[in-house]
């Protein structure tokens, strides 16, 4: 596989939201609006493009029996300069995302491309590999988080289009799954096409 | 008085899954079936009561006192998963039934953000140790209480003539919305 084809599988045909249905918790938490859907992707692309690179080039010294623990600890490491650089420079995205910041953790994507692809590939394709899956996750949540945005409350990236309110139920929790559903069964519906 | 306000509204009001988005993967991973739901919600009101204790006491007798509390994430984590290995470890040799029942679900837990949310939660809400265990109890008996009511419906789900592409993830999360929509109800009762 080229490293293009390696780099966009992310895209469509491997997207961890759409396709894989993984790290379902942050995408519905942070996709009130367009911009704190695009913040929440960048942060989890940088954890995701440092820590495949990381456990690529540790992959040989890591125990088979500890890799786990091991890979988490990397993670979390990742986690926490996401989480006080965001602090230090972009205070009122790391308001609004909250709790969600540290439990990019937690996010299966990042785990599950650690053990499934970074742990087994060479440096440079774990880095292409993350980039490309990070960009696929902030891509499915941009689009969401725009598409809730539009319809709840008649806005994009904040500048708002209509008078009034939009379908505020969009912006509430019951839009985030409803959203997500009918995004999944779309591209289910393009895929068998 | 106070300890019910905190049952209630992380039962019902702030319900872990349908309103916090909190334990997502297992909402929908593990709810086919309700004898299964079930089983998981047991092991994660267990998980969940143990580790808010223990990440609690870790906050504020290490973290705390050491001034190290940017450590918080990455300490979390590890407790998380040396707490489930073990009580799995123990449970295997102590009570066989109780083995059998949580067996499986125990190794998935240490992914549910649920977990990991409620640790982070207590400490950012500056309960007390009691309260924060309360919290703990209650957020995971929502976490249940929400997983039960969607395996139900999954299981009627079963024969309904669903369109292709939606049948699987899309229609739960469809149904989980209809849920989190009735959850909203609750709003306003405390």
């Amino acid at each position: 596989m080229s490293q293009l084809q390696n780099f966009t599988k992310g895209f469509i045909k491997e997207n961890p939201i759409l396709v894989l249905v993984l790290g379902t918790c942050p995408t519905l938490a942070t996709t009130s609006s367009s911009m704190n859907g695009l913040g929440m992707g960048i942060a989890t692309t940088f954890v995701l493009i440092g820590s495949n690179v990381v456990i690529s080039m540790l992959s040989g010294v890591i125990p088979d029996k500890v890799r786990i623990p091991a890979f988490v600890v990397i993670i979390a490491s990742f986690v926490t300069i996401v989480d006080l650089l965001m602090q230090a420079y972009v205070p009122s995205l790391y308001e609004k995302l909250g709790i969600f910041i540290p439990l990019i953790v937690v996010n299966c994507i990042v785990l599950g491309r650690a053990e499934a692809y970074a742990c087994k590939n060479s440096v440079l394709s774990s880095l292409v590999d993350g980039a490309g899956m990070g960009l696929g996750f902030t891509m499915a949540l941009g689009i969401l988080g725009a598409f809730r945005e539009i319809v709840g409350s008649g806005a994009i990236f904040g500048y708002k289009f209509i008078k009034g309110d939009g379908i505020l139920v969009f912006i509430l929790a019951p839009g985030a799954f409803i959203a997500l559903g009918y995004l999944i069964a779309l591209v289910n519906r393009i895929k068998r096409n | 008085m106070e300890y019910i306000l905190i049952i209630i509204s992380a039962v019902f009001i702030n319900n872990v899954v349908l309103a916090q988005f909190l334990g997502i993967c297992p909402f929908l991973g593990v709810s086919n079936k309700v004898n299964t739901a079930i089983g998981m919600s047991g092991a994660v009101v267990f998980v969940i009561v143990l580790a808010t204790m223990a990440t609690y006491l870790i906050q504020t007798y290490v973290l705390d006192l050491l001034g190290i509390e940017f450590m918080q994430t990455i300490t979390f984590i590890l407790v998380i998963a040396f707490l489930v290995q073990m009580v799995e470890i123990i449970l295997k040799k102590v009570s066989q039934g109780l083995y059998q029942a949580l067996g499986i679900f125990l190794p998935l837990i240490t992914t549910n953000c649920a977990v990991l949310g409620v640790a982070i939660l207590v400490i950012k809400k500056e309960y007390n140790l009691i309260e924060g265990v309360v919290f703990g109890a209650a957020t995971a008996v929502g976490f249940g209480l929400a997983l039960v009511i969607l395996a139900g419906i999954r299981e009627q789900l079963e024969l309904a003539d669903i369109p292709a592409g939606m049948k699987g993830v899309p229609v739960s999360l469809v149904i989980a919305g209809i849920l989190a929509l009735a959850f909203m109800g609750f709003t306003g009762i405390v």
